[in-house]
């Protein structure tokens, strides 16, 4: 029985195959020592262009452990993540574009 | 049909589309999941540029102009400075960390949803049960930690704000307290309406988030998933609970720390 490759069997002989959860546990960790240095940031730094610029890093980091780990995307074929990541680059953009739209706005009233 | 004949007998194959092909190498349900979490991105998304064209549209708070930080609608306000209270511990100032509690909550639920999925493809029913049933608990735990953080920003702090505000032509002093659409005493009214509108719409996909959980919790415990030879129901609910716990971190972010 042990010698089955795939899983479908074990279930049809009644054996469950042990957990593999070694990546889950390291993805969580990632993502709470970044949490938590985050906290430290906060409460350290002054406001300023540095901060929010390691905010923004460690936002950027964390969203990829989540997406590639979690939801799996890294693992998937390159058409896939290329469609998934392609549009939130157009997002950016627009984000920074009304970023400076906000900033002329101030200016102007 | 003799090619046919090789084959095992015929259970639904999750990785067969109808024309027999299998675009992106994921099957159907997975793929119509990760458009859908796409689209949501940019509501999402459409959200957060609205605070920061709003936000950077509005007068950014300067010791030099204003002294010492006080709330007041002349500008928009430091959002640790707003957030910084936790239930049973009133009067002491402990700013993000209930935010933070929050955080790791969700986190923490997204840990457990992954171990579900991992479950699944062991085909381990009671490993499946007993994670979703974490994974519940977390999001309800979460919505309850929002629904204290939105009673407490709407009513607001004992001492309250004063506003200048002119009324038929005279200038009067009123004191507010707490927040709703149209008045705010942490700063400019469109903060707390921002305020709403994200944290609103994310609690909203937290919830309809619990019911899927609950709904595929229920559907696992009766063996519909042992039944059909496999979990991926579980995982397509876990690509949207994923999401979820995503879009908290970028809330998390641009909201209460930049």
């Amino acid at each position: 029985m042990a010698d089955h490759s795939s899983h479908h069997h074990d279930t049809e002989s009644g054996v469950i195959a042990e957990p593999q959860t070694k990546a889950i546990w390291k993805t969580f960790v990632i993502l709470s020592v970044l949490t938590a240095f985050e906290f430290l940031i906060a409460f350290t730094l002054h406001h300023g262009f540095l901060k929010t610029s390691i905010f923004v890093l460690m936002t950027i980091v964390k969203a990829f452990y989540i997406v590639g780990e979690f939801m799996h995307l890294k693992h998937e074929v390159k058409s896939l993540i290329w469609a998934i990541v392609l549009p939130c680059i157009f997002v950016v953009w627009l984000l920074l574009a009304l970023l400076m739209e906000g900033g002329f706005v101030f200016i102007a009233r | 049909m003799a090619a046919t004949a090789t084959t095992e007998a015929p259970v639904f194959d999750k990785k067969t589309w109808m024309g027999g092909v299998e675009p992106m190498r994921v099957s159907y349900g997975k793929l119509m999941m990760w458009f859908f979490l796409i689209s949501d991105t940019f509501t999402f998304s459409a959200l957060l540029v609205t605070y920061g064209f709003i936000r950077f549209s509005y007068q950014a708070y300067d010791p030099a102009i204003f002294g010492e930080y006080h709330f007041s609608n002349l500008y928009w306000p430091i959002p640790e400075r707003v957030y910084e209270s936790v239930p049973f511990l009133h009067g002491v100032q402990l700013p993000l960390v209930f935010v933070g509690i929050m955080t790791f909550i969700l986190i923490f639920s997204s840990v457990t949803m992954v171990l579900a999925v991992e479950a699944g493809h062991r085909m381990d029913k009671a490993a499946v049960e007993k994670y979703m049933l974490w994974t519940i608990l977390g999001g309800l735990t979460f919505l309850g930690s929002q629904a204290w953080e939105w009673t407490h920003f709407i009513h607001g702090t004992d001492e309250g704000t004063v506003i200048r505000e002119l009324v038929n032509g005279q200038w009067i002093e009123r004191t507010i307290f707490g927040a709703n659409l149209t008045e705010n005493q942490y700063g400019p009214p469109a903060f707390a309406d921002l305020f709403f509108f994200i944290t609103g719409f994310h609690g909203t996909h937290v919830l309809s988030g619990v019911v899927l959980n609950i709904l595929i919790f229920y559907r696992t415990s009766f063996g519909l998933y042992q039944r059909r030879g496999h979990y991926e129901m579980v995982e397509k609910v876990g690509l949207y609970w994923h999401f979820v716990d995503l879009v908290w971190v970028f809330v998390f972010t641009f909201f209460y720390l930049v």
